[in-house]
């Protein structure tokens, strides 16, 4: 509504030239379409859930079955330190993240050559595709969080006023994941071995990552190297504001930040740079 | 008043084609990259360009034109003319490589029907997923959803996924989202040759009523009675650029004149433009008029039809129309008119005959429309105004006949009983 009337009031004047270099990354424009960004969502999630046989059972399965195999092997048998909480609870917490950026590195990624077919018939802010499937993934999130949620329970784990804290960690693996997917969506179009390039190098992020071990394993002298990997942080401040376990360090934290807004900046710069080539060569 | 909408300035589009082509793979870019140096020395010293591996091709060259607001505007030529590439570009789907274009009010692109469609969602899900894609409001698609599903005629199925309808029902519903798009400027590529006759004349009817609404429509269509019937003005394109630009009248007929294939008997349509997917499962190869020889006033008319079939088609018919240049229908023959319909097996080819005893269309020069429908009711192929066919007299053709201006367009001879007062003239 709001915006047809601004546009009986004022006519929007288009120009249309070849664009050079970097260009200014519009969310003035991305604002007005969020109605298309909810419906890319809706869209994604529903075909999701019905065209698979167990639907939104796939969002606890991943996580679940993780966390058993990771409990056997690592807890179990590698006898790995989990600070002091039982191995499942405490690798649950890392997993339920993981999931959430792993979706958006692996489906991100994927969106614009996904979605070749709108992006060759209607315009439209392209940033709308890989941030759709990025958000897309909170529904998954969501599921898998209720039954963390009730795991820790079940481990006599009771939260506290630092859980607080949890939605800006859910905040920074978003932006991290979209950092990510905006780089990897706009290389993918151009360079189709990307798309072979991604499980790998999911797997080797995940051994990067504090999520089958303990962050508290790192010397503090490298504390800071480590957080260059935003899901350290993200991983790190899962544990403390859910399990109570280990310290949120600014020298992890500052790292990780960091680095997240500058994926998500360069991202979308770089995203923005590109996307005139897109309708030509998806 | 008219006021500019659309300001079009030396507009170009290259695209590179050939062996630096637009795919590359990583590898490539860097392996590239390294050896390009080397590359760039070797040909400095030959004195050759950078570019020597390259193919370049314009899809549009230096392409200048106003539209005014209110104009409805045809834009025809050949495949390949660059006329889906100029839509794309104003709207803004892709950049242009050069020149530059001014618009004026909100944009409505629709280049194809159902864009976004999803077949495991429901039609009305749809509807809101491709009207937001449109960019409609979710309020905008309440307000006329009634509207739109009446158009469509699919009130039972709209909590039917779209993957169960068919072909006929998925085209209705895509395009009666796109036509009550709203914006101020419409461009349309070829999307009315979609569906059945009815439903076409149904689209047409709404995209007139759209027209003369005042609001600016470009519209591309190889169907030149449709262009006609809506355009004032038509542009025509030729390789990239603008070689007619005028009053749709006199325009569409010289693209007549310098296109279709006059006055032969018989007719090759296996290289013919079809659209979407008409001519994949069951296709007209050809069609040849009385066994070759000329088309006569008067006389029996045969029409033999050579088919192929790619897929296996149900409740098959043909029927074939003589329209006038200006896109009306004059006559039409269909085979299922009283008559069973027929199943035709996937590799099939055959020969189909049709004849009429008497063709009273008077001589003149008109346009063919064949087409093939399946049994839900969607066309197989479909050719409107394939070719231009021209009756000429024959031999019960009265001399009074050559006045053609004031006759109309179908003379019938009658059964006349004169009273015995009146005495028979021979003179």
């Amino acid at each position: 509504m709001q915006r047809a009337s601004t546009t009986l009031q004022t006519t929007p004047i288009t120009r249309i030239e070849a664009s050079n270099g970097w260009v200014s990354l519009q969310l003035r424009e991305l604002w007005a379409y969020r109605e298309l960004l909810f419906f890319l969502i809706w869209r994604d999630v529903k075909v999701r859930y019905k065209q698979t046989v167990l639907g939104a059972a796939w969002a606890i399965i991943q996580p679940v079955f993780s966390m058993i195999v990771f409990t056997l092997i690592f807890g179990r048998l590698a006898k790995l330190p989990s600070d002091g909480i039982a191995y499942e609870a405490f690798s649950i917490t890392a997993l339920v993240p993981w999931a959430l950026f792993a979706n958006a590195l692996s489906q991100g990624s994927n969106s614009l050559v996904g979605n070749a077919n709108l992006i060759k018939k209607v315009y439209f802010p392209r940033l709308t595709v890989p941030i759709s499937t990025v958000l897309g993934g909170l529904v998954d999130f969501a599921i898998a969080f209720v039954v963390m949620f009730g795991m820790l329970l079940w481990f006599d784990i009771t939260p506290t006023i630092r859980m607080l804290a949890l939605p800006l960690f859910i905040l920074l693996v978003i932006i991290t994941g979209l950092g990510v997917s905006l780089w990897l969506s706009a290389l993918n179009v151009q360079f189709r071995d990307i798309r072979y390039v991604i499980p790998f190098m999911a797997q080797l992020w995940q051994y990067g990552s504090p999520v089958a071990y303990s962050s508290s394993l790192i010397p503090n002298q490298w504390r800071w190297l480590y957080g260059l990997n935003p899901m350290a942080g993200v991983i790190d401040g899962f544990r403390w504001s859910l399990l109570g376990t280990g310290q949120i360090t600014w020298s992890t934290m500052l790292p990780s930040v960091g680095i997240a807004l500058f994926l998500l900046i360069t991202g979308a710069l770089y995203f923005r740079r590109v996307e005139k080539q897109f309708a030509d060569m998806v | 008043m008219s006021e500019i909408a659309i300001q079009v300035e030396h507009l170009s589009k290259q695209f590179r084609i050939g062996a630096n082509s637009f795919q590359k793979t990583f590898r490539e870019t860097v392996s590239d990259a390294m050896l390009a140096p080397a590359r760039r020395l070797r040909s400095a010293l030959r004195g050759q360009g950078t570019q020597a591996a390259t193919k370049e091709f314009w899809a549009l060259r230096d392409v200048s034109f106003d539209v005014n607001q209110g104009e409805v505007v045809g834009i025809i030529g050949h495949n390949g003319a660059g006329k889906s590439t100029l839509l794309k570009v104003l709207s803004r789907i892709t950049e242009p490589t050069a020149g530059s274009a001014m618009i004026r009010g909100r944009v409505g692109t629709l280049l194809e029907v159902g864009t976004g469609f999803h077949p495991d969602l429901t039609g009305r899900e749809n509807m809101y997923l491709n009207g937001a894609i449109l960019g409609m409001s979710r309020a905008e698609i309440n307000r006329k959803f009634d509207e739109i599903v009446a158009f469509a005629e699919v009130e039972q199925f709209i909590d039917t996924m779209v993957k169960h309808y068919s072909s006929g029902m998925y085209l209705r519903l895509a395009f009666a989202v796109a036509a009550h798009l709203e914006p101020e400027i419409l461009i349309v590529d070829e999307v009315l040759a979609v569906g059945d006759a009815q439903f076409q004349k149904k689209c047409l009817g709404k995209m007139g009523e759209v027209a003369q609404n005042g609001r600016t429509v470009l519209f591309v269509s190889h169907n030149m009675a449709a262009i006609r019937s809506l355009c004032q003005r038509v542009i025509w394109l030729n390789k990239g650029t603008v070689l007619k630009d005028g009053p749709s009248a006199s325009i569409v007929n010289e693209y007549l004149m310098e296109t279709v294939t006059s006055s032969s008997s018989r007719v090759d349509l296996r290289e013919a433009v079809r659209h979407y997917d008409y001519g994949k499962r069951f296709k007209i190869n050809d069609l040849t008029f009385n066994h070759g020889e000329p088309i006569l006033h008067g006389e029996a008319l045969n029409v033999s039809f050579n088919y192929e079939a790619y897929a296996d088609v149900y409740g098959v018919s043909f029927g074939y129309g003589f329209s006038s240049l200006e896109g009306t229908r004059l006559m039409t023959v269909d085979s299922d008119l009283n008559a069973p319909r027929y199943q035709i097996k996937r590799g099939q080819h055959g020969q189909l005959t049709s004849t009429i005893d008497t063709l009273n269309l008077q001589p003149g020069i008109y346009l063919l429309d064949v087409g093939v429908r399946s049994g839900d009711g969607s066309a197989l192929d479909y050719l409107p105004g394939c070719a231009q066919v021209e009756i000429l007299p024959g031999p019960s053709t009265p001399p009074s006949m050559s006045r053609l201006d004031y006759a109309g367009n179908v003379r019938l001879s009658g059964q006349w009983q004169w009273p015995e007062t009146a005495q028979e003239d021979r003179d």
